[in-house]
């Protein structure tokens, strides 16, 4: 015992140690046998979308479903069924969840941008010139050189600032960034949070029409190194222009307001003093510009996200969609009284039909929150009022200094303007909401004949609430509200609902028009709390209507991008399916120049994510019109001499080509290679990077053709990797890798050579990319033909084991995986011996994940080259090995030391001889173990490895083992138990029964209790090793334990495992041939009158199968005579066990078919449908039986009372009724049943001659030919001649 | 039992799969669409069954690459012209 205990604080320890370098490996290591598929469903990614592909996370929910099955040892069959089984909780069904909360922050940015105006249709207009309020093609692309000079500025600004911030100190921190003093500034929480984050934004201030003096301000928030910011507007020239479109995300919510809007609101009250400083936001309100409706600048309340953090300019509440995120701050100013009558807001009574302006409705519950939150933290870091700051500070000592002359003090925030729909309480403290007749607080909306409101739909759907007159609305509103409850409802409706409306959507899109269904569609979708299946759904809808819309698409085509681009870097497989299948539409509706013109601006655009999945979309858009079409834009784009980001996004398109379009490049190889080959070259460093990846992907979709297209750029490649060190490299190192196996033998080998002096020197780094790409490389290389493998044992494997062979290799997933393969690739190459000798020694390494990254590795090399070479001494080091590794295993996943360990043993075979009694001994111990899992493993692997013992002989050994599984038969853990009974059923396969011990007839009472565990585990074993003794040695056990067995297999027909019904169903055969079929029929045909279905139809099956096993006539006659048991289950159950009997029996029906005939009758005249059916199929599987066996009388009889049915309606029974004529068809000939139909086929009754047409088209497709000779004969009519004369024809 | 839903998509794909098939019929077909179908499986079935085709040639009296031919040209209008529409049976 004390024994056992130190060997238990020993371990305890071990795992202690463990742990440490174990807890990432928990999630880290993949099982192939176990999660197989898993590793499967990462096929559909993108191999290698950059240098920098973020890890391949599994979401929590894989990770909790891998961590329950971590405990679970079993074959693969029994695992792969699990998710599928019990799917609710583990897997199977995805919980509905929003789409942000699974992103990244990268992924989050399409949050950022925003929804630019429609554009201009070139096509549509002709030769007029383009309304001077539309924009068009010209306008989008100088928006974007003025936003890339205001990048550039800003960038320059801000690295001036710094500079100078670094020399100064903390205190100087108003700067002049263009020689304007800067006021110490007031409060002014305005762009604090954003500046701080460094988000390249334009203000909104920064549009004074040739007002020079601009008053720029900033919070106490804004941190030293958010000054930048600060000079931003100084920096920015005033331009008219400007107001134009705002692209991208970097503008800001009131950029999109046109100037003209003001004039209007200039002489409104909301006036203050800094009006003629600042143009104030408000006036966007003002704005009823023309082609600009609000909603063409959604992105107000749908921005909030974002990865700048929640600033409370975002966090907009729901009923004021428009108000650019009005906030009440009161606390903001000292006066209050200044800003009076903020009231009514432009966009609440303006009649802009947009989803953003909205009639107030009541905000949630967590809105509210969070606003009071917020106008706590500003009444605490308001500014203090000179009455405060009296009371504060000592008079004495002080002196209050005047403030310089011209300075204006600006108190009031020029957001104040806007209306803000809270109440405005002037404490932070508890604040009573003041009451309003029809505003209900969280209770869900419901409108009549609409789904439910979400709190987050509100601010989209909010209109509908609004109770107002058919009368008094515009056509145009009408359509709005109509088009709204038809997306409410495609959104949040039941399926009906949603069917419906989404059929209406697209049936009536031409009439609604693109703009009102864009306008509505697209802002939804930038929702940032919408959910994966609303947007499916939402998808769905744009693309149905972009058939209908087609051309009518154009002028929203930008639109549709922003919105469906972020679909394609969805790490959900079928998000990004979706996403190219709306691309490929919309580029197929608009057209190539259209999507050109549309994505062309994109292309530099200054923010990554904006170039990204804009290069995604540009191959989703060549895959769609074919390439060449885009090759000369392509050509131009590359070779773009204005800016890198082109250069860069024009090479990854190809890139992306590549990627999505695989083999289907090959035709276009040279001229793509041809296009991007500069880029080698170019003095960008991403640039070049690109270029490298977009050639080794070029390399990967051609493979194994195409060398010829890559000569030119293989000189580029090679002067690269000499001389470019780090990510470039490794990018050019992955160009090479990919190229090489493209090549000749002999030029691979020499290449090779080449390239090899450089990865063995990058073997040694430390950065993990290039680790990854040396490895790839290596391993590419290797399995070439032309390399020798005496050069990869000189050259490489010295330096590779130094170097990779270490522990933390293994506690990285991918590197264990690139390592394990490439490894595997380099024993491919030299033997399985000089690896295996290399690897042996560390499975006794300390590490445990080490170790079982060795045994991963020697699993894999076993398996694929055999251990033919592996001489005694390095055989002896193996086994030694391995058994110190399986002992010493502590983690959870046991499979891959099991795998490795089988793999090994069993292919050794005879050699394994001398080491299986140390190995039994192991296991012996073992199965005595205090721990469960132990036990478990210990038992699988005698599972595996007891065909090998039989192969040497050890059938005593293996006796003796069996008696020990036995005496562990009482184990409790359901697990271990199956492990048990799985390792006792392979010992009887392999010494048979007759030598078994302990004896059949000992072993099987046993396991009649074992039957009625309900675990799935122990129940698929059991039945296994129940059915095989009943199949091989049921004459050992006496019937009457065979009966009780019988019983207890009942129960197992409701098994929700497929297998487990299977295995029992068939064990009832063999049961029923070892003691005669009569008591077994007793069993099963009592066992028709319970209710269940499932259980029903698997003893229908068993019946069948009983009946075959034992000859139909023994089961026959018991069966029909269970048919007259005046009870529809038993009856309907008699038949389906007679449809299967006669599936099963074939041809041996023959001698049934007349006994069976009255029944049949019976059956095919009775009032109960199921019966009809079920008889009907009968006759189908007895008729494809008998065929041509000489039954056409009977079946020719059955067929008259099939016939009458061909009018039922009941799906199945139609299926059922077509089968058997089919049936009858094939017996009996076409000419028959031709001529049944020929009574139907012109009938009066149109519903007769569809049934009729039905069954001839059946009859037809079967025995075209056939029918030929046995069409009727049909007279010329005067007109047409219809008559075959041919046929008449008479030697 | 089955709703009106199932019984659309049962027998919808069934008449989609039989449609699939040049020379089904449907309720509307007339007699001369029938027939037409008719003489054209028969010729190139006698085109595709050699021994007839000889028996045939032996019959008329002509080779059998000319009967053969014969028989592919009468395919293209097998009962003649197509009556008016409004003739429809």
């Amino acid at each position: 015992m004390a024994a056992v205990d130190k060997d238990f604080a020993a371990l305890q320890d071990e795992r202690k140690r463990a742990e440490g370098v174990a807890a990432d490996l928990q999630h880290a290591v993949f099982d192939q046998e176990l999660y197989g598929g898993s590793t499967e469903g990462f096929a559909g990614y993108d191999r290698s979308i950059g240098l920098a592909d973020t890890e391949e996370e599994m979401d929590e929910r894989e990770q909790a479903v891998r961590s329950k099955m971590q405990s679970y040892t079993a074959p693969k069959s029994v695992i792969g069924d699990l998710p599928t089984e019990d799917g609710e909780d583990a897997s199977g069904f995805k919980r509905p969840g929003r789409i942000t909360d699974r992103e990244d922050d990268y992924r989050r940015r399409r949050l950022q941008r925003m929804l630019s105006p429609s554009r201009n249709d070139a096509f549509a207009m002709g030769d007029k010139t383009p309304d001077s309020s539309v924009r068009t093609y010209a306008d989008v692309m100088r928006d974007q050189q003025l936003a890339k000079e205001r990048d550039n500025t800003m960038q320059n600004i801000a690295d001036k600032l710094r500079k100078e911030e670094e020399e100064r100190e903390l205190d100087a921190r108003p700067t002049k960034a263009s020689g304007v003093q800067l006021p110490p500034p007031p409060a002014q929480p305005a762009a604090a949070a954003k500046s701080a984050a460094g988000e390249k934004r334009r203000n909104r201030w920064d549009q004074s029409n040739g007002v020079d003096a601009k008053k720029a301000k900033t919070s106490e928030w804004d941190a030293p190194e958010a000054t930048p910011a600060v000079g931003r507007w100084d920096a920015t020239p005033a331009r008219p222009d400007e107001f134009g479109a705002t692209p991208g995300r970097q503008g800001s919510r009131w950029d999109a307001t046109p100037t003209p809007g003001r004039a209007g609101t200039e002489a409104t009250p909301r006036r203050n003093r800094w009006d003629d400083a600042t143009p104030t936001p408000g006036r966007v309100d003002g704005g009823a510009t023309p082609g600009w409706a609000p909603g063409e600048t959604p992105a107000v309340g749908a921005t909030p996200a974002g990865k700048r953090g929640r600033s409370r300019w975002d966090e907009t509440p729901a009923g004021v969609g428009m108000a650019g995120g009005a906030t009440p701050m009161m606390g903001q100013t000292p006066m209050m009284g200044m800003t009076p009558a903020v009231t009514p807001m432009g966009g609440m009574d303006m009649p802009t039909p947009s989803p953003s302006s909205l009639p107030k409705v009541p905000l949630t519950a967590e809105q509210y929150q969070t606003m009071r939150m917020e106008r706590e933290i500003e009444e605490r870091n308001r500014f203090l009022s000179d009455e405060e700051l009296d009371a504060m500070l000592p008079t004495e000592g002080y002196k209050v200094l005047e403030p310089p002359a011209g300075y204006a003090p600006i108190r009031t925030p020029a957001r104040k303007l806007i209306g803000t729909p809270t109440p405005i309480g002037g404490t932070p403290l508890y604040h009573l909401p003041e009451e309003e007749h029809g505003q209900k607080f969280d209770v869900p909306v419901q409108l009549e004949g609409l789904p439910e409101l979400k709190p987050e739909d509100h601010q989209y759907f909010g209109k509908l609430l609004k109770e107002v007159e058919d009368e008094q609305l515009t056509v145009e509103e009408m359509k709005e509200r109509k088009i709204m409850k038809l997306l409410l409802k495609v959104k949040n409706g039941t399926p009906p609902q949603r069917k419906s409306a989404l059929r209406q959507l697209t049936d009536k899109a031409r009439e609604f028009g693109a703009g009102p269904l864009f306008n509505q569609i697209l802002p939804l979708l930038m929702s940032p709390t919408l959910e994966d299946q609303e947007r499916h759904l939402l998808v769905k809808v744009i693309d149905r209507i972009l058939y209908k819309l087609d051309e009518l698409v154009r002028p929203f085509v930008h639109k549709i991008l922003v919105v469906i681009e972020p679909l394609l870097i969805d790490e959900d497989y079928y998000a990004r399916v979706e996403g190219r299948e709306i691309i490929a539409n919309l580029s197929k509706a608009a057209g190539l120049a259209t999507m050109i013109a549309a994505m062309r601006p994109d292309i530099d655009n200054i923010d990554e994510y904006v170039r990204n999945t804009t290069a995604r979309a540009f191959s989703v858009v060549a895959s769609a019109l074919g390439i060449p079409a885009l090759l000369p834009f392509l050509k131009a784009v590359c070779q773009s001499k204005k800016s890198w980001q082109a250069r860069h996004t024009g090479i990854k398109i190809v890139q992306q080509i590549a990627i999505l379009m695989g083999c289907a490049v090959l035709p276009h190889l040279k001229s793509m290679v041809d296009i991007i080959k500069h880029g080698l070259t170019d003095e960008n460093q991403k640039v070049k990077t690109i270029t490298a990846l977009t050639v080794s992907a070029l390399a990967e979709a051609a493979s194994p053709y195409g060398i010829e297209s890559f000569d030119d750029v293989l000189e580029p490649l090679w002067k690269g990797i000499r001389l470019l060190r780090g990510k470039v490299l490794a990018a050019f190192l992955k160009a090479i890798g990919c190229i090489i196996p493209l090549m000749d033998a002999m030029y691979a080998s020499y290449y090779t050579k080449e390239v090899m002096v450089v990865l063995v020197r990058e073997f040694q780094t430390p950065d993990e990319e290039m680790k990854k790409i040396v490895l790839k490389v290596v391993q590419q290389c290797v399995a070439t033909e032309g390399v020798e493998p005496n050069y990869v044992r000189a050259e490489i494997l010295p330096e590779f084991f130094r170097s990779f062979w270490v522990r933390r290799m293994a506690l990285d997933r991918r590197n264990y995986r690139a390592l394990v393969e490439t490894t595997v690739e380099l024993a491919n190459k030299v033997g399985c011996a000089d690896i295996l000798g290399r690897i042996v020694e560390d499975l006794k390494d300390e590490s445990e994940p080490y170790r079982r990254m060795v045994m991963e590795t020697i699993d894999k090399v076993v398996r694929d080259l055999g251990t033919a070479d592996v001489d005694a001494r390095l055989e002896e080091l193996l086994i030694d090995g391995i058994l110190y590794a399986f002992q010493e295993q502590v983690s959870d996943d046991a499979n891959v030391m099991l795998n490795g360990f089988g793999t090994v043993v069993n292919s050794l075979k005879m050699r394994a001889k001398p080491y299986l009694p140390q190995i039994c001994g192991t296991i012996k111990w073992r199965l005595n173990n205090k721990s469960a899992k132990i036990r478990q493993q210990a038992a699988d692997l005698i599972a595996r490895i007891a065909v090998v013992m039989k192969a040497c002989d050890e059938e005593k050994l293996l006796g003796h083992l069996g008696v020990v599984l036995y005496e562990y038969l009482g184990e409790e853990y359901p697990e271990v138990l199956g492990s048990i009974l799985g390792a006792l059923k392979s010992i009887v396969n392999v010494i048979g029964m007759t030598k078994m011990t302990p004896p059949i007839k000992d072993l099987l009472p046993r396991l009649t209790p074992i039957l009625k565990n309900r675990h799935e585990k122990v129940q698929e074993n059991c039945i296994d090793l129940v059915g095989r003794i009943a199949d091989r040695g049921a004459e050992f056990v006496p019937a009457r334990e065979w009966m009780r067995i019988c019983f207890e297999l009942l129960e197992m027909l409701k098994a929700h495992k497929k297998g487990i019904r299977r295995a029992t169903v068939n064990t009832f055969g063999y049961i029923a041939k070892a003691i005669g079929p009569q008591d077994v029929l007793v069993t099963l045909l009592n066992n028709l009158k319970v209710q269940e279905r499932q259980n029903r139809v698997c003893t229908t099956v068993a019946i069948a199968i009983v009946a075959e096993t034992c000859s139909p006539f023994t089961v026959l006659p018991a069966l029909m005579n269970e048919y007259k048991v005046p009870e529809l289950n038993v009856q309907n159950g008699v038949l389906k066990a007679l449809s299967f009997l006669f599936e099963y029996i074939g041809e041996m029906g023959k001698d049934y078919i007349y006994a069976v005939s009255p029944l049949l009758e019976d059956a095919l005249m009775d009032r109960d449908l199921v019966h009809r059916q079920t008889a009907a199929s009968v006759v189908q599987h007895m008729a494809l039986g008998v065929a041509g066996l000489g039954c056409e009388d009977a079946l020719t009889h059955l067929l008259n009372y099939v016939w009458p049915n061909i009018f039922e309606t009941s799906p199945h029974v139609v299926n059922a009724v077509m089968g058997a004529v089919d049936g009858c068809r094939l017996a009996l000939g076409p000419a028959i049943v031709l001529n049944y139909l020929l009574q139907g086929l012109f009938h009066p009754a149109r519903k007769v001659r569809e049934v009729y047409w039905r069954l001839y088209n059946n009859l037809y497709i079967g025995a075209q030919d056939a029918l030929v000779a046995c069409y009727p004969r049909l007279e010329n009519d005067g007109i047409n001649s219809f008559s075959r004369q041919e046929l008449d024809i008479f030697i | 039992m089955a709703t009106l839903q199932d019984r659309f998509n049962i027998n919808s794909q069934l008449e989609h799969l039989q449609a699939k098939y040049v020379g089904t019929g449907h309720a509307d077909l007339s007699r001369f669409e029938w027939a037409v179908n008719i003489h054209r499986d028969s010729y190139a079935s006698y085109i595709g069954h050699h021994p007839i085709l000889s028996y045939f040639a032996i019959a008329e009296n002509e080779s059998i690459g000319r009967v053969k031919y014969n028989m592919t040209q009468k395919m293209l209008l097998p009962c003649g012209v197509p009556p008016e529409k409004e003739e429809e049976l």
